[in-house]
C-alpha cells in the first residue's frame, strides 16, 4: 500500500491548491446566491489585482529565499509622487515611468544593500518600509492628494472588451512573469540562487546582480499596482497601501513557494491569491463581521502552510 | 531483510533483496551507482519505508518505521551525504535530540556533552575542537564527526555509506582501524564503498546489488577484484581505462608565485593545453585554495595568472568561465548541485548561452544536450526532468562533470572528480579526460586517491602547506616519493 499512497501524495501535491480553491468557490457557491454571479466574479477580480501584481515581485523575492517587507510604503511613496507630478500637468506616460522608475529605484537600493553591504533582506526591506513611508508621509504632509486626471484614471476604472482594464493589466503581469520564470535563462538563474546560492556563484551566475534584480521586479510592481489603486480611488494617500505586503506575502505562501527559497512558482501564487480574494468576497457576502476576517485569513494560510509541509 | 523491495516514480531501486548480517562482522555492500545500496540502508534504519519484505532483528521480526526506532533498536547510520547542521558546535551535533541533562529537568549539562565528545574524539584520534562550529570543518573531519555520532549511540549495527569517500589514505587507516576495534567488540559494520581495496583489506564478507537485484554474498577471501567487479556489471568489463599519452602542446595555463594571502603561498606551475597535471598532497595542503583562487572564488592577494600567454585578472567564477576555465568544486551537494532542480537545470545552469536565443531557452536544443551528456556519462535517471535530489551520489557527480564538459573548456579543473564513483564510470570519467585532453584541454585534477594521480596523471605536482614541495614525471613518480613530498620533504624530480 506505500505505493498507492505516495501517489495519492503526488497528485494532492500537484493538484491539491486548484482543488481546495474550487472546493471553496463551491462551499461559498451553495452558501450565498450572490456568489457565482459574473457581476461578483468580476468584482473579485477586480479587488485581487492589486495584491496579485505584488505578490508577482514577492514571489520572486521568496524564491530567491528572500523577503521584502517595503512593497506597501514602496507603493505609498511612489503613488503619492506620481499624483503630485500629474497635478503638476506632466504629460501621464511621463508621470506613470517616473512613477514606475521610482519603485524600481527603491528596491534597487533594497536589492545593493542586501548585496553589496550583505544585510539580511528582512532587515534591509523593514528599514526601508518605515523609511519611504516616512517620505509619503513627509512629502504629502500627511494629506491625501485628491483628483487625477482622467486618461490616468482609465488605468484604475476602464473598461476595455468587458474586461476591467486592471484585470488586464494583472493578467499580463502574471503571464510575463510566468514566462520569464520558467522559459528564460533568467528565471533559471533566479531559482537557481534560492536553491543554492553558493554553487549558483561557482556556476558562474551573476548571483548579486539577479539577487538585486527580483527587488527592483518587486520595487516597479509595487509602484504599478500603486497607480492602479490611486487612479481607481482618485486619490494618492500617504497611508495607502499599508500592510500589504502581508496579503502578498500570504498569497504567496499559500501558494506553495518555500521560505528556503528555490522551489515554487507564479501559477501556485496566482491560486494564492484568488484563494485570499475569494475567502474576503465570501466573508462579506455572508456577513460575518470585518473583525473575524483577518482570523480566517490567518487559520487559512497556516493550514495551506502545514498542508504544503506534510505533502513535501 | 528478506524480500525487500522499494519503488521510486520512475525507478524500482530494490526488487526481493535479500541481506543477513552477523555480530561482529564487517559487510561490504558494493554496485554501481544507483544499484540501490543507499536505498536499502535507509530501509534498514527507517528512513524509506519497503514496498514489500521484512527485517528481522536478534531473529525477531522488527517493526522499523523511522529512524528513532532503528536507533531504539541499536541500529545506527552514517549517511553518504553529510548532514551535520552548519551552525551547531561538534558536539551538539554529535548529541542532537540526545543532550545528556543536568539536575534540573529541561537543561543540558553542556560540561558533560562537551566532556563526553572530546572522549568520543580522542577514541578516533581525531583533533577537532568539540566546541568548534561544524561548518568551519573540512569534509574529512565532517565525516569523521558523523562516525563519531554514530559511536555515540553505542550501536550494535552501524551502516557506514561511503565514509571513505572524502577521507585521505591516513585517516581511511584511522577510521579502518576504529571499525576494527568495533569489530572485536562485537559490533556488526555495513560498509559502502566504490574503492574495492579497501573492501579487500577491511571486510569478511561481501554483498553485491545491480539494478536494484540481490546478485551475490560471499566471503570477501573467495573473490578478487575482477570477479567482483563483474558480479557488479554483470558482464567482464573490457574497455578499463589504460594510459596513452597525449601530444603536449602549448602552455595554456601559467601561475607565478599565486598566493591568497591565507592558505596558498605562492604557487608557480604551467600547464599545457592537453596535458593531464595530477596534484596531490594532504588535506589542508591548499589544493583546493589553488583551484578556487585560479576560479576566481578567492580573490589572488598575489601572483600572476596567465592563460594562452596572456596575463589575466580573474575576479569571479563568470570571468573565469569567460576566460574558458571550468572547475568541478569537491563539495558535489554544496558547492555544486542545485538538489531541487531538474537534471536538466542543473547540467545547463553554466551554458545557458548555448541553448538559448535571447535569454529564452530552447527546449528542443536543452533537452538534446543534455541527454547527449547523459548517455555519455551513463547518468541513471528515469527522466531529464528528475530532481537531482533524488539520484544516487555517484550520479550526482556526474551531473556536476557534466555541466563543465558542456561548456567546453581550455582549461578544466576538477577537485576529487571520481568521489563517489564506481569503477566502471570511474574509467569512463578517465578516458573522458583523455579524450578532452587529446582535443587539447589543458586538465588539472586534484585527488587525494593516490592510485588515481599515478594512473591518469602525465605529470604530478605535490603540494605542502601552501607551496609545491614536488614535481614528479610519470614515470618517476611512485606512492612513497609522493607522500614523502606531501609531507614536506622538499623533492624536486625534473
Ligand atoms: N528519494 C528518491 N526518489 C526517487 N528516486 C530515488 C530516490 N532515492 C533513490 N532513488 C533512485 O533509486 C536508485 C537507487 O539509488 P541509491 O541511492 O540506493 O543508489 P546507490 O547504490 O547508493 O548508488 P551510489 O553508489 O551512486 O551512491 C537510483 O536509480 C536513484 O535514482
Ligand atoms: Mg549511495
Amino acid at each position: 500500500m506505500p505505493a498507492q499512497s505516495s501517489k495519492i501524495r503526488n497528485l494532492l501535491r500537484r493538484f491539491g491548491l486548484i482543488l481546495s480553491f474550487l472546493l471553496l468557490a463551491l462551499a461559498l457557491t451553495l452558501l450565498s446566491d450572490r456568489f457565482l454571479t459574473s457581476a461578483n466574479i468580476i468584482n473579485v477580480l477586480r479587488q485581487s489585482t492589486i495584491n496579485g501584481i505584488i505578490a508577482i515581485g514577492m514571489t520572486y523575492v521568496i524564491l530567491t529565499a528572500g523577503i521584502d517587507l517595503s512593497v506597501g510604503a514602496i507603493l505609498a511613496l511612489s503613488a503619492v509622487m506620481t499624483a503630485n507630478l500629474l497635478q503638476g500637468g506632466t504629460a501621464v506616460p511621463l508621470a506613470i515611468i517616473i512613477g514606475l522608475g521610482v519603485g524600481a529605484g527603491l528596491g534597487l537600493i533594497n536589492g545593493l544593500i542586501i548585496t553589496k553591504a550583505n544585510v539580511p533582506p528582512f532587515v534591509a526591506t523593514l528599514g526601508m518600509m518605515t523609511i519611504a513611508r516616512g517620505l509619503a508621509l513627509t512629502y504629502t504632509g500627511g494629506r491625501p492628494i485628491t483628483g487625477l486626471p482622467d486618461s490616468f484614471r482609465t488605468i484604475g476604472t476602464g473598461v476595455v472588451g468587458g474586461v476591467p482594464v486592471p484585470i488586464i493589466l494583472a493578467g499580463a503581469a502574471f503571464i510575463i512573469g510566468a514566462v520569464l520564470l520558467t522559459k528564460t535563462a533568467v528565471g533559471q538563474y533566479i531559482l537557481a540562487i534560492g536553491n543554492n546560492p553558493v554553487a549558483a556563484r561557482y556556476a558562474g551566475i551573476a548571483v548579486h546582480r539577479y539577487t538585486t534584480f527580483v527587488y527592483v521586479l518587486a520595487g516597479a510592481l509595487s509602484a504599478l499596482a500603486g497607480m492602479i489603486l490611486i487612479a481607481r480611488l482618485d486619490s494618492a494617500q500617504p497611508t495607502a497601501g499599508l500592510a500589504y505586503e502581508f496579503d502578498a506575502i500570504a498569497a504567496v505562501v499559500v501558494g506553495g513557494t518555500s521560505f528556503a527559497g528555490g522551489q515554487g512558482g507564479l501559477g501556485g501564487t496566482l491560486v494564492g491569491v484568488l484563494i485570499i480574494a475569494v475567502l474576503n468576497n465570501g466573508l462579506n457576502l455572508l456577513n460575518v463581521s470585518s473583525f473575524y476576517q483577518p482570523v480566517v485569513t490567518g487559520v487559512v494560510i497556516a493550514v495551506a502552510l502545514l498542508l504544503h509541509r506534510a505533502l513535501r | 531483510m528478506a524480500g525487500i523491495s522499494k519503488a521510486f516514480p520512475g525507478v524500482q531501486a530494490l526488487q526481493d533483496v535479500n541481506f543477513e548480517m552477523a555480530r561482529g562482522e564487517i559487510h561490504a555492500l558494493v554496485g554501481e551507482n544507483g544499484a540501490g545500496k543507499s536505498t536499502l540502508m535507509k530501509v534498514l534504519t527507517g528512513a524509506h519505508l519497503p514496498d514489500a519484505g521484512q527485517i528481522s532483528w536478534r531473529g525477531q521480526p522488527a517493526a522499523i518505521h523511522a529512524p528513532a526506532d532503528a536507533q531504539a533498536l541499536g541500529i545506527g547510520m552514517i549517511h553518504q551525504e553529510l548532514s551535520l547542521i552548519p551552525y551547531l558546535t561538534v558536539g551538539q551535533n554529535i548529541f542532537l535530540g540526545r543532550e545528556p541533562r543536568w539536575k534540573l529537568p529541561g537543561f543540558i549539562d553542556w560540561k558533560k556533552l562537551y566532556a563526553q565528545t572530546q572522549d568520543l574524539l580522542d577514541r578516533l584520534n581525531l583533533d577537532v575542537n568539540p566546541r568548534a562550529e561544524a561548518q568551519g570543518l573540512s569534509i574529512a573531519q565532517q565525516q569523521m564527526v558523523e562516525v563519531a555520532k554514530a559511536l555515540s549511540l553505542n550501536a550494535d549495527l552501524i551502516a557506514m555509506d561511503e565514509p571513505t569517500s572524502s577521507l585521505t589514505d591516513k585517516e581511511t587507516e584511522v577510521l579502518f582501524a576504529m571499525m576494527r576495534a568495533l569489530k572485536a567488540q562485537g559490533v556488526a559494520i555495513i560498509f559502502i564503498s566504490h574503492r574495492l581495496e579497501e573492501v579487500f583489506e577491511i571486510s569478511d564478507r561481501v554483498t553485491v546489488l545491480r539494478d536494484g537485484r540481490h546478485i551475490a554474498t560471499r566471503p570477501t577471501a573467495e573473490l578478487d577484484h575482477n570477479k567482483i567487479v563483474e558480479l557488479m556489471v554483470g558482464r567482464e568489463l573490457g574497455d578499463i581505462y589504460a594510459y596513452s599519452p597525449t601530444e603536449q602542446r602549448d602552455v595554456v595555463l601559467e601561475t607565478a608565485d599565486l598566493s591568497d594571502g591565507d592558505e596558498l603561498k605562492g604557487v608557480s606551475l604551467q600547464l599545457r593545453g592537453g596535458e593531464i597535471l595530477g596534484l596531490a598532497g594532504l588535506i589542508g595542503a591548499g589544493r583546493t585554495a589553488l583551484a578556487e583562487t585560479l576560479f576566481g572564488i578567492r580573490p589572488a592577494a598575489a601572483g600572476d595568472i596567465k592563460l594562452a600567454g596572456q596575463p589575466v585578472k580573474i575576479r569571479s567564477p563568470k570571468q573565469a568561465i569567460q576566460h574558458g576555465l571550468g572547475f568541478v568544486p569537491e563539495d558535489r551537494k554544496l558547492q555544486g548541485l542545485f538538489l531541487h532542480m531538474a537534471v536538466r537545470e542543473n547540467v545547463l545552469l553554466s551554458g545557458m548561452d548555448l541553448v538559448a536565443t535571447l535569454g529564452f531557452i530552447n527546449s528542443g536544443k536543452a533537452n538534446g544536450l543534455v541527454q547527449g551528456f547523459v548517455d555519455k556519462l551513463d547518468i541513471r535517471t528515469p527522466s531529464l526532468q528528475q530532481e537531482v535530489r533524488n539520484l544516487s551520489g555517484g550520479n550526482q557527480q556526474k551531473v556536476v562533470i557534466a555541466r563543465w564538459l558542456a561548456l567546453q573548456p581550455r582549461v578544466l579543473i576538477l577537485d576529487e572528480p571520481t568521489r563517489g564513483v564506481d569503477v566502471g564510470a570511474k574509467a569512463e570519467i578517465h578516458a573522458l579526460m583523455r579524450q578532452l585532453a587529446e582535443e587539447g584541454v589543458g586538465i588539472l585534477m586534484i585527488s587525494s586517491e593516490l592510485p588515481e594521480v599515478l594512473g591518469v596523471s602525465d605529470r604530478i605536482l605535490v603540494m605542502h602547506e601552501g607551496r609545491i614541495t614536488g614535481e614528479l614525471t610519470r614515470e618517476e613518480a611512485t606512492q612513497d616519493k609522493i607522500m614523502r613530498a606531501a609531507t614536506g620533504v622538499v623533492h624536486h624530480g625534473i
